[in-house]
């Protein structure tokens, strides 16, 4: 692999790093913030479960980021990466959960705009839909399953004790499942772009089976990934667990199993085949926001609660960083583009 | 990921051992209040009988291993991160329950050096007093466990502990009051007080106890 391909990649996996500090935080941020599970195990599992999922089920989404806008120069996708990762990064550093998703987007639009090519406005406004449906989504489920865990554990008269060893094994599932939809959702967001101009070529395993380029692109995004969880996701995860809602631990598992179910069908092939052969509207498979499912859940725990407990001043402040970071990310992007091309003499469009 | 395997394997052996701990806490709360009855009635009736002293060592016995008990679930609590948000509650609760089989331990201590001279006519009312008081820890026994298993009967659980409180607040002021309308000495009288007291106090901190298990009930159910 040339130093240059291995050096714009670098940018791909910075935005992979970003995503492991912040996104990934939010999968097991309720329960290291509510003290369930410690941060080291949670670091373990959220690692190898974002990688799995990246590697074996990261296409569908990355498919419908294609669409927004195929980067075919890797000094392109380079731009994007790095303005998305700084974006998210700056946002980390501030403690909010923002997302790569949204910044990704801004990224690419900014290319789009930086380089003339037209912008699919369907799968835009598909894009944007998911990000007010996810939270809303995440919301409605996590009040359904509170509910009914409420009344199963009242009918069930299991002691405390019990309970919290119940709940501490299902928040691990649950934040498994979390970090392999997670893996599977948003890898598209830190490889996406490397897709159509990947350097790798397929590795043909002793002719028992293969793995494709994609495959070892989302298998690096997937490690760099585990990096940002390992560097960097410690205190947004305690952020996430604490800040907006003081949360219980049954809470955590509820919401940390909602965003889950959301991710997971945004994300899975097999439930939007299954349902197109229902004759049913497939479910698009579009890489949404980690942070917006785990706050929607969050805020839909707290509605049901009454909403006092809610604090709604860092849930607007929350709000207004997913407004921003997509157009900041846009003008960041359209900078490094700008450098690129004009004192690099880079070609980031072919 | 084997060592996290392990570790969950522990976390469900180290659970069963902490409620069985707890369970074992609650029986001998109980067993102390049962002992106490029948201490008191052995001290009325036959005060110089060698088997007294055997009941009131036993009670020690029990102090003591409710101690040893306490500090076990406290280690196992606090070194395996358990129940963060209900920790400190059920710390707070194991406290005080240990202070109350301590103030059943003192007033067996109390009756053993001091050796209380109760006329006859006070001995009805004294295993009276002493019956209701330990019916009211009996009905905080079962508070304690439903605030584990069931917290939707804590509050009636908890009733019960104020309706006995209640009637042990009557019992001890008829009693105080008869003992100082007798012909006794003022010493003698203030002496029968201190004792007839310090039995009464085992309620008012049983119905405390109850109060906050109530507390933490609703806090569980939020």
């Amino acid at each position: 692999m040339e130093l240059t391909i291995l050096l714009f990649l670098l940018g791909g996996l910075f935005l992979g790093w970003s995503l492991g500090a912040n996104d990934a935080a939010n999968v097991f941020g309720t329960a290291v913030g509510t003290r369930m599970v410690n941060f080291r195990t949670a670091a373990i599992i959220c690692s190898i479960f974002v990688i799995l999922g990246a590697v074996i089920s990261g296409a569908g989404t990355t498919e419908t980021l294609g669409k927004l806008g195929a980067i075919n120069a890797l000094p392109g996708a380079f731009a994007c990466c790095v303005a998305a990762g700084f974006s998210v990064y700056l946002m980390t550093k501030s403690g909010l959960p923002v997302s790569t998703t949204q910044a990704i987007v801004g990224a690419i639009i900014g290319w789009n705009i930086f380089t003339g090519s037209s912008i699919d406005f369907g799968v835009l406004t598909t894009i944007f839909a998911t990000w007010i449906i996810c939270p809303i989504l995440a919301g409605l489920i996590s009040i359904g399953i509170y509910i009914g865990l409420k009344k199963f554990i009242a009918a069930s008269n299991i002691h405390l004790l019990r309970l919290d060893a119940y709940t501490r094994a299902a928040l691990l599932l649950a934040g498994a499942f979390g970090a392999y939809s997670l893996g599977a959702n948003n890898i598209a967001n830190v490889m996406g772009v490397f897709v159509n101009i990947s350097p790798f070529t397929d590795i043909n395993v002793s002719n028992f089976f293969i793995i494709t380029s994609v495959q070892q692109l989302f298998l690096i995004g997937g490690l760099a990934i585990a990096v940002g969880v390992f560097t960097y996701s410690k205190k947004v995860m305690f952020t996430v667990g604490n800040d907006l809602l003081k949360l219980s631990p049954l809470s955590a598992f509820v919401i940390v199993l909602s965003h889950s179910i959301v991710l997971f069908l945004f994300a899975s092939q097999g439930i939007s085949s299954f349902l197109t052969s229902l004759n049913l509207p497939a479910i698009p498979l579009v890489p949404v926001s980690s942070s917006q499912a785990i706050v929607g859940g969050v805020i839909g725990i707290g509605f049901l609660k009454g909403g006092k407990e809610v604090k709604w001043s860092v849930a607007g402040k929350i709000s207004v960083g997913w407004v921003v970071l997509p157009i900041i990310t846009m003008i960041i992007a359209m900078f490094i583009l700008y450098i690129l091309t004009y004192m690099f003499n880079l070609n980031v469009v072919f | 990921m084997f060592g996290l395997k392990t570790s969950k394997i522990s976390l469900f052996s180290d659970t069963k051992k902490l409620e069985k701990d707890i369970d074992e806490f609650v029986n001998i709360l109980s067993e102390v209040g049962l002992a106490f009855k029948s201490i008191v009635r052995t001290y009325l009736t036959h005060s110089k009988n060698g088997n007294f002293d055997e009941m009131v060592e036993k009670v020690t016995e029990m102090e003591s291993k409710a101690d040893t008990i306490t500090k076990e679930i406290e280690h196992a609590l606090y070194e395996e991160t358990l129940i963060p948000d209900a920790r400190s509650d059920v710390l707070r609760l194991l406290e005080h329950l240990d202070e109350l089989i301590g103030m059943y331990q003192g007033n067996c201590y109390h009756f053993s050096i001091q050796k209380p001279d109760f006329p006859e006519e006070f001995h009805e009312d004294l295993i009276g007093l002493t019956e209701t008081v330990v019916s009211c820890v009996e009905s905080l026994c079962l508070t304690v466990r439903s605030f584990f298993r069931d917290t939707k009967s804590v509050r009636d659980n908890a009733h019960k502990v104020t309706y006995f409180e209640k009637e042990s607040d009557i019992k001890f002021s008829s009693l105080a009051r008869r003992i100082f309308n007798s012909d006794l000495n003022l010493d003698q009288k203030m002496h029968l007080r201190y004792f007839v007291e310090k039995i009464d106090r085992i309620c008012d901190q049983a119905e405390d106890i109850a109060d906050e298990l109530i507390i933490y009930s609703i806090k569980r159910s939020v």
